[in-house]
């Protein structure tokens, strides 16, 4: 049974979009027993500890190119400068961190020789350290061996501000030092339950010391090594075109049995998501392509053709609508919608309460998204213990026009609610993207049905989410009543998802718009509970808190939960890859294999 | 002669400043940043991408930037992508004969088309073949290249799995073979290129042969007697191929700059997808870069496309 298959079905089992009858009877068919089936679904819907990949290839190599098709082009090859995915998925061809996130949320020891616990005392009882011990024998494609000072290296060239590295942002609160040869101690300054940052995943990449060591600080655009990657990975270097192609051949001494299946492989870059598709699911030419944002309704139809199909992954990625709870249209010492105004209309509760009866969520998931999203009331989707089930929501422009009616905005005679000669007006501001459009004009429909007057603006990407001050365009600046986005949640913890609302984070002139909190919310509940569940080691307490902030947050209508979005990619019929919602799509590239076509 | 081209050399100093400035001003007033997928990404804590801004001089007055730029590109430091962190020259010469290839066929393919049917049209106007050619031609540049292309995807790669439509820069294997899958991948981009190219220029040429075939000389040429063949291509072609070569001449810096749709439809790493894709990711200097040797080369272009017609024809002189 094919695992990506099994994985979508339960995950469907477990949103209600199949029965649990419905599963069994699908498996029956594929000639599992009915006690198998069932228990099949228990152990996909109750999180395992530490699940390995099933794997059958019996060697290494002989599984042929891997092609990969990826619609925006990488542009480096330096995990500590990757700005993007692209450049993130680029740099793990060849470079590998010490553990990367499974399908379900759980550690995958790469460079790692096991996963720290409290059990096998790598984590500490107080949580202010984690000891992870390295994998002896592994070597760097030039042949030299992978040690504790090669992580301790990557510490130190990540946050030297010098370094201009993106990724400072995962090691500047951290200090690491060497024990001995294999384990290195990495220190928190404050307790902190989530220790899996550093190290793990898309920015814990490493990179040799012993061909980086000259190129820390100011010099590190000069490595030469920036545009030819040496690392531990499955993959070694061959070629590298920025925004076009790179080339890597099989790793005769990798570090994983058996591992990699694939004798090259290849990742093209550029083009558009339609046509990707379109090159792995209709033409075959291209093997896995990444990031599929089409229209469901496109690839059901290239689907037909039967060379490929959409595969999914389910992680916490979250689209929304943030409400402004300052005052867009009032300049106080130089800002607009400063954290010293109260927004006219919105800071009713009552009106907050309305818009989100007007999302038409249904709508936008049978219009717009289809497979790849999934309706929800909550801005926190997940891992499964984080997940409040005490919220609803529904859409209803009735009881919308009557809570609006109860705040005293009353239809006026073009159909626009007035009050106090004020018309209700609001600006719904987002960026430039196909699915945001449309999502745009659903809600604005909506809105209208319900005397809301919505003027929609849509800023181009590069401006919208970019931290130019002199914009004024910024989702960061906020000069709007609403807008909407996605914000990605790149690992299986809330901590970095939730911790952005705190009042400390307020966006403002001051620091430069630079405060991840824009809504401007300030709610001293959601900061207490944020502050305790930062510090708190038991995790179902842990978990209270943020279901709590959840809460507080669904209470107050801050954001309005769009989608929950599902990463969608595209493979050809023999593929297998290891997709995680919790990761990047590269991030488990060893484990990758190709079905045996007979 | 030589004394001309030093003086037209010389007042495009000038205007190459000129167009430096008001392109370097453009491109650093739009607001927006390469940072974008920084912002929404909860591990990259707010202060790295407004560091990096400040690393890269974005947070800078436009002249000290422009300045700065100025002083390096003279002496040949063309500064670095802030999106791959790799000297934007390197980046362009990469570039550079994957486009060469691909827009100078479709430049070759066009003018095969358009100057034997232009010329054949012009000497039977109104003929079937004229009415046909023109009819066709008309069609070839009313479609724009990017429905050319789906439909030659569609057809082609779809439907009848003939051609790929990726284009590969890494094509395995050696000798004839690599020669032969090289055309192949080139098929559809230099016909969709080509072929719209070759409309409007067989229109051209045919008027432009029309305008000649007219004046009294070719009515002497004939009157003595000499062959239809012979009149067409040694009398007419010869001084209606004048504003031709002018327009090929201005052609030329479009092939360095490479064709935006096509190249971003069929995957085709050349310039006009590296402009596209830094103009979406506002890397400025790869951007700037790019622009500036177009504009050197359209200057560079027009001046050879003056000296060339005062060549072809004697009349014309240059002082």
């Amino acid at each position: 049974m094919l695992d990506s298959d099994l994985r979508t079905m339960i995950d469907e089992v477990k949103d209600g979009r199949m029965d649990r009858r419905g599963f069994i009877q699908r498996m029956i068919a594929f000639g599992l027993t009915a006690p198998m089936a069932t228990q099949i679904l228990a152990v996909g819907g109750v999180a395992m500890a530490q699940s390995p990949a099933t794997y059958p290839p019996t060697k290494r190599g002989g599984g042929g190119p891997l092609k990969l098709l990826w619609w925006q082009g990488p542009t480096l090859l330096n995990p500590h400068f990757a700005t993007g995915t692209k450049d993130q998925d680029a740099s793990r061809i060849f470079y590998e961190p010490l553990a990367s996130w499974d399908i379900d949320g759980h550690l995958n020891p790469i460079l790692a020789a096991e996963i720290p616990s409290l059990q096998n005392g790598g984590l500490a009882a107080d949580a202010k350290s984690v000891t992870w011990k390295l994998k002896p024998g592994v070597k760097w494609h030039d042949g030299k061996p992978f040690t504790a000072d090669d992580v301790v290296f990557n510490w130190e060239y990540s946050t030297d501000p010098a370094t201009a590295a993106v990724s400072i942002g995962t090691y500047a609160d951290v200090t690491v030092e060497k024990v001995d040869d294999l384990t290195v101690r990495v220190l928190f300054k404050s307790p902190t339950p989530f220790w899996a940052n550093a190290f793990v995943g898309a920015y814990g990449c490493l990179i040799p010391k012993h061909l980086f060591a000259e190129y820390k600080g100011a010099k590190s655009r000069e490595a030469p090594n920036n545009l030819k990657p040496v690392g531990t990975g499955a993959y070694k270097f061959v070629e590298f075109k920025p925004g076009d192609l790179i080339r890597g051949e099989i790793n005769p001494d990798y570090h994983m049995a058996n591992r990699p299946h694939f004798d090259t492989i290849e990742l093209k870059g550029g083009g558009d998501a339609v046509s990707a598709a379109r090159a792995i699911i209709q033409t075959g030419e291209y093997d896995y392509a990444w990031n599929m944002q089409v229209e469901d309704e496109v690839l059901l139809r290239l689907e037909k053709g039967g060379k490929g199909k959409a595969v999914y992954a389910v992680g916490g990625d979250i689209e929304f609508i943030a409400v402004n709870f300052t005052d867009p249209n009032t300049e106080v010492d130089g800002e607009r919608s400063s954290i010293k105004t109260k927004h006219p209309i919105l800071s009713d509760p009552k009106v907050r309460k309305a818009l989100s009866l007007l999302v038409d969520r249904e709508a936008v998931q049978k219009v717009i998204y289809g497979r790849a999203g999934r309706t929800t009331a909550n801005y926190l989707n997940g891992p499964g213990p984080f997940v409040s089930k005490n919220t609803t929501w529904e859409f209803s422009v009735e009881k919308a026009g009557k809570l609006l009616d109860e705040a005293g905005w009353k239809p006026g005679a073009d159909g626009i609610r007035e009050k106090d000669g004020k018309k209700l007006k609001l600006l719904y501001q987002t960026s430039t993207n196909g699915p945001r459009q449309k999502t745009q004009a659903i809600v604005k429909q909506a809105c209208q049905k319900a005397g809301i007057d919505v003027e929609l603006k849509s800023v181009i990407a590069s401006v919208f989410f970019s931290s130019d001050v002199g914009s004024n365009d910024t989702y960061a600046k906020f000069y709007a009543d609403i807008e909407e986005f996605q914000i990605p949640m790149t690992q299986p913890d809330p901590v970095l998802l939730m911790r952005r609302y705190h009042s400390r984070y307020v966006a403002t002139k001051e620091n430069k718009w630079q405060g991840s909190n824009f809504p401007r919310w300030v709610n001293k509940d959601y900061d207490a509970a944020i502050d305790a569940a930062e510090t708190e080691i038991d995790p179902v307490k842990r978990a209270a808190f943020y279901i709590k902030c959840n809460d507080l947050m669904w209470q107050e209508n801050v954001m309005i939960p769009v989608m929950h979005r599902i990463k969608v990619g595209a493979i050809s019929n023999s593929m297998r890859p290891v997709m995680s919602g919790w990761a990047n799509d590269l991030d488990n590239i060893q484990d990758w294999y190709r079905e045996a076509t007979g | 002669m030589g004394q001309y081209v030093l003086r037209r050399l010389l007042i495009a100093i000038p205007s190459l400043l000129g167009i430096s400035l008001v392109l370097y001003t453009v491109l650093a007033l739009a607001p927006g940043d390469p940072f974008g997928e920084l912002t929404t990404n909860p591990n990259v804590p707010p202060e790295v991408a407004a560091a990096l801004r400040a690393s890269f001089g974005l947070d800078d007055p436009i002249y000290l930037r422009y300045l700065h730029w100025l002083v390096a590109m003279v002496h040949g430091d063309w500064g670095f992508s802030f999106v791959s962190r790799m000297n934007v020259d390197a980046l362009i010469l990469q570039r550079l004969p994957t486009t060469l290839y691909v827009i100078g066929s479709a430049q070759l393919l066009a003018l095969s088309i358009a100057i034997p049917v232009g010329v054949y049209a012009a000497t039977k106007p109104y003929s079937i073949f004229d009415q046909i050619a023109n009819t066709l031609a008309f069609i070839g540049f009313s479609l724009p290249t990017f429905f050319t292309g789906l439909l030659f995807i569609l057809v082609f790669s779809v439907k009848l799995d003939w051609l790929p439509f990726v284009y590969t820069t890494d094509i395995k294997g050696t000798g004839i073979h690599w020669v032969l899958e090289q055309i192949r991948q080139a098929i559809m981009p230099v016909m969709v290129l080509g072929l719209f190219q070759a409309a409007s220029m067989t229109r051209f040429v045919r008027s432009a042969m029309l305008d000649v075939i007219r004046l009294d000389y070719v009515t002497t040429a004939r009157a003595k007697g000499l062959g239809q063949t012979k009149v067409i291509v040694k009398h007419v072609m010869r001084n209606a191929m004048i504003p031709v070569v002018t327009l090929i001449a201005l052609q030329i810096p479009a092939v360095f700059g490479g064709a935006i749709v096509t190249e971003q439809i069929f995957r085709i790493p050349g310039i006009g997808s590296l402009l596209i894709s830094s103009i979406l990711s506002n890397d400025t200097p790869v951007v700037m870069a790019v622009t500036f040797v177009f504009a050197c080369l359209v200057v560079l272009f027009n001046l050879i496309a003056d000296v060339l017609y005062g060549w072809l024809d004697p009349r014309i002189s240059l002082r």
